[in-house]
């Protein structure tokens, strides 16, 4: 970085006009969509190949990425789904012996545009205050007038089905075939590590496409469903909606991670919301308000469902609750063998305080049978 | 479970002199925790056999008492105070060796004083070598091997079992003295026989030595509900080998994957649910072999220690403080975070920045002494630095050290030629990062000095960077011939004044000042607040640094 071959400048435009500068990294191009924030220190691969980070352009507050590398084994899905990067460090040169290769490789290989060497501390800031919105960043245009009349075309997140998009587009089958139990996983966008987390607990899993009927969910003839996690806006899904209707009405043990969480809570009646600027991290503590005790858990969900509509529903019980906003954060259905949560209780990246939601779940099967 | 209500007055023991290994950090923790309590409306008592504290201002404890740190002094104290609860986490061993001894004569059973924020036999089982590989063995959580020998035939016997390189450990002997590597054949006897004759019991343990593993270090916090976090995760830029004081640490932890932490972060909690039953703060360490990242438990204090006052400036969370609270009966999760105000005390704190701690010798002052860094903690102070890279904290930690540098660079150089350095660095010792900084200068590979080090290559490239900048400045010159943007970029790599004056020709630090304001590269101040800007802070501190805007509270 001489005085005279500096890398190239990069641009970030946020929707209500605010203009960030910063240093390009990854390929050289321009991308836009919603901003969002990641606060956790590790993991930045596993976050990055998360579907449910599908159409975000995603800040990590934490000071570096990409110092460890990346490894194989390290994702939630075979491709990066975060759309743009927006970073303080990038480090060029890695460090872990494990690792298959560079981040940097890794984004452009994935034509991944990012920016980096951005206040990304005033950024998370402004966002906290404003609120989530859409932004472009752009490492080939310079002339801001026509990054806004760009980022003008990019959709709100608000009513944006995503869901369809990126869920397999035949079913498939995962894990053991010979295992006691059957789920059938409805996928929209599923981290790996989910379906790992079931298959290990003696399931042998059909994961189908998101608009799949419930009859063929049903015809595995599965000992409980699952609906996964995914990203977009639960209220643009009025197919799952009505999928998960059908679902609960076949009385089956029933669970439901974070979009799966807000879409068993719509097919209850219960409306859901966008939030101010969500949750994402690895650090959000929960209250497990059935066992009394606490649990720190990683979560990624933009959209939430409606507290007091909850609270005053006869055939719900709220069963986790947020420490730091006191949020609805996991419901169980009172005269059904259905539950949700909406954090990730598979982490990956994160904290392994949750996993005996899988457990519970399993137990619920058991009980069921 | 809320406050205990029982309890209305409260004993805390300091950790009386200041010596090296237990310094101002235990006056920082016994302060924090005695406030914490009167917070609570209850009456603190305090002991310590040190005046230069702030916890014996009268302004921190409702009684403050001057006397030396025995059994004589705390039944005194207990005759003429009413005292419910005794507190002895806060002022390290001292104050634990304190508390196990008026235990063992009754004199808290006398006075009715219950032990609060500790369990004895978990501190036995903790700091017992033995106890400690038994209980890690039982829990299925690996440590080096290792075994006791009581003559020099048992352990050339077990060394020929283990193989080298060894660590020999006597037992009994305060700080680890007596102690040592075994890197070669040769080197063994002597080392036994030293070990052997130090033990007061003719004792030693004869363990693996996991030269060039890396070292990590988690700070937890736990209640009496079970309920644990990770309140910070350090990592040592010195490999295993080198006490964990005199290394330079960093947070959060720079070169851990999440699947490595995420198996750290189990074994931790795992560790801490299974030892005893007390409410508070502790610490555990970990080696990594950085081919397999297999992990090994190294220790576990189950206190406030030394790394949690770093660990609570590091964050912004006041681990003694919340500590203090959880020992007279609250649980995490009816706490608030204390910087934010809104939010809960339970969660872990997320960093949107760098924390380099730099220890600090005085071996000009003991003449004589072995300055090689070993076993034995030998620094008597530290700096910690806070920036939004690397470069920058490393740089600013170098400059706070009050000697001569002026950052990475400019301190007394050695003058060796490559093959002198490259010897020298085979040997840690207190000045290995400005040494390692001429190596690199002199073109040896990183390869060759991670091999003489063990020092993780990321580190190393972070050092090659701040050489780089430093070239070109050296390169251009002149201070009228540099562009403000490169300026800035010099200033984010944590190159104060002063050293860019020294590398550039004819120039002054006021001149590179001046230059700075003309053109605008000046200092911002950005927050410490425990969440990396999630949540609005009511009470955070500030550090400097050179990017965007400065935040007001």
């Amino acid at each position: 970085m001489s005085q005279e071959n500096s890398p190239a400048q990069a641009l970030l435009l946020l929707e209500d006009g605010t203009l960030f500068r910063g240093k390009a990294y990854g390929k050289t191009g321009t991308t836009a969509g919603e901003i969002c924030f990641n606060t956790g220190m590790t993991g930045y691969q596993e976050v990055f190949t998360d579907p449910s980070y599908t159409g975000q352009m995603l800040i990590m507050n934490t000071c570096y990425i990409g110092n460890y590398g990346v490894n194989e084994a390290d994702v939630e899905s075979d491709s990066v789904k975060i759309r743009g990067l927006i970073c303080k460090n990038i480090t060029k040169r890695y460090s872990r012996m494990v690792a298959t290769g560079s981040l940097e490789d890794y984004l452009s290989a994935n034509n991944i545009v990012a920016i980096q060497d951005v206040d990304t501390r005033s950024l998370v800031q402004h966002i906290r205050q404003k609120g989530a919105m859409n932004c472009i960043i752009s490492s080939e245009i310079s002339d801001i007038d026509t990054l806004k009349a760009e980022l003008a075309k990019v959709p709100p997140m608000e009513g944006l089905e995503l869901s369809s998009q990126i869920s397999t587009t035949a079913p498939y089958y995962y894990g053991d075939k010979d295992a006691a139990l059957k789920i059938s996983v409805l996928d929209l966008g599923v981290k790996k590590n989910i379906l790992q987390c079931l298959a290990e607990r003696g399931t042998y899993l059909k994961v189908f496409p998101a608009k799949t009927p419930a009859q063929e969910l049903l015809d595995f003839q599965p000992d409980g469903i699952f609906i996964s996690n995914g990203p977009g806006d639960p209220a643009s899904m009025p197919y799952a909606i009505a999928t998960v209707k059908e679902l609960l009405a076949a009385n089956k043990p029933f669970f439901g991670i974070c979009l799966g969480h807000q879409l068993l809570a719509s097919a209850m009646g219960i409306p859901t919301f966008k939030m101010q600027h969500g949750h994402r991290g690895l650090n959000h503590p929960v209250k497990n308000l059935i066992t009394g005790r606490s649990e720190i858990t990683t979560q990624n969900h933009g959209f939430g469902i409606e507290p007091e509509a909850t609270r005053n529903h006869p055939d719900i019980e709220i069963t986790h609750l947020n420490l730091n906003d006191q949020s609805i954060e996991g419901i169980r259905i009172k005269n059904k063998p259905a539950f949700s949560v909406q954090y990730h209780p598979e982490s990956t990246p994160g904290p392994f305080d949750s996993r005996y939601l899988f457990d519970d779940f399993i137990a619920m099967i058991r009980q069921h049978q | 479970m809320p406050l205990d209500t029982s309890i209305k007055s409260v004993l805390i023991i300091g950790s009386g002199p200041i010596v090296i290994g237990q310094a101002c950090e235990f006056d920082y923790s016994g302060s924090q925790a005695a406030r914490s309590l009167r917070e609570e409306g209850i009456k603190v008592t305090l002991i310590n056999s040190n005046p230069a504290t702030i916890m014996t201002d009268k302004l921190v404890a409702d009684n403050v008492y001057l006397l030396p740190l025995t059994p004589e002094s705390i039944e005194r104290i207990l005759e003429e105070v009413q005292i419910d609860a005794v507190l002895p986490t806060m002022g390290g061993q001292t104050a634990l060796n304190l508390s196990k001894e008026v235990e063992e004569l009754g004199i808290w059973e006398k006075f009715n004083v219950r032990l609060i924020g500790v369990d004895i036999k978990a501190i036995d089982k903790a700091e017992d070598r033995d106890l400690f590989r038994e209980w890690m063995i039982e829990m299925g959580i690996p440590v080096a091997p290792a075994r006791v020998a009581n003559s020099l035939l048992e352990g050339k016997e077990i060394a020929q079992e283990i193989g080298i390189p060894l660590v020999i450990r006597p037992s009994f002997t305060l700080g680890g003295s007596g102690g040592g590597f075994v890197k070669s054949k040769d080197e063994l006897e002597a080392a036994l026989n030293a070990g052997l004759n130090a033990s007061p019991i003719h004792e030693v343990l004869v363990e693996k030595a996991v030269l060039g593993w890396k070292e990590f270090e988690l700070e937890l916090l736990r209640d009496s509900a079970d309920n644990v976090v990770i309140i910070c995760t350090v990592e040592n830029f010195d490999p295993m080998g080198i006490h964990t004081g005199d290394s330079i640490t960093v947070a959060p932890a720079m070169t851990l994957s999440d699947t490595a932490f995420q198996l750290m972060r189990n074994t931790a909690i795992d560790m801490m649910r299974s030892l005893g039953n007390f409410a508070g703060g502790c610490n555990v360490q970990f080696a990594l072999n950085p081919e397999t990242e297999e992990i090994i438990a190294i220790e576990i204090n189950p206190r406030v220690s030394r790394s949690s006052a770093l660990a609570s400036k590091a964050t912004g969370y006041p681990i003694a403080k919340i500590a203090a609270k959880l020992a007279v009966g609250y649980n995490l999760d009816e706490l608030q975070n204390q910087i934010t105000q809104t939010t809960s005390a339970y969660f872990e704190p997320a960093l949107d920045y760098v924390i380099v701690k730099m220890p600090r010798w005085n071996f000009d002052k003991f003449k004589g002494a072995d300055d090689t860094l070993g076993l034995q903690m030998k620094s008597v102070g530290e700096v910690m630095a806070i920036g939004r890279s690397f470069p920058e904290a490393l740089q600013k930690a170098c400059q706070s050290l009050e000697n001569n540098a002026t950052g990475l660079t400019s301190i007394s150089r050695s003058k060796m030629r490559p093959e002198e350095l490259m010897e020298y660095l085979k040997r840690p010792t207190w000045d290995r990062i400005f040494r390692l900084k001429e190596a690199l200068e002199a073109g040896i590979s990183i390869k060759t000095l991670r091999e003489l080090t063990h020092i993780d290559r990321w580190f190393l490239y972070q050092i090659q960077d701040i050489i780089k900048v430093e070239q070109q400045l050296k390169a251009i010159g002149n201070l009228n011939d540099i562009q403000p943007e490169f300026m800035l970029e010099c200033k984010k790599m944590g190159f104060s004044d002063e050293q860019i004056a020294t590398v550039l020709k004819d120039c002054t630090p006021e001149q590179v000042y001046d230059y700075r304001k003309a053109n605008g590269v000046t200092r911002i101040y950005k927050m410490v607040d425990t969440c990396s800007a999630e949540f609005a802070a009511v009470t955070p501190y500030f550090y400097s640094t050179f990017e965007g805007k400065s935040e007001k509270v």
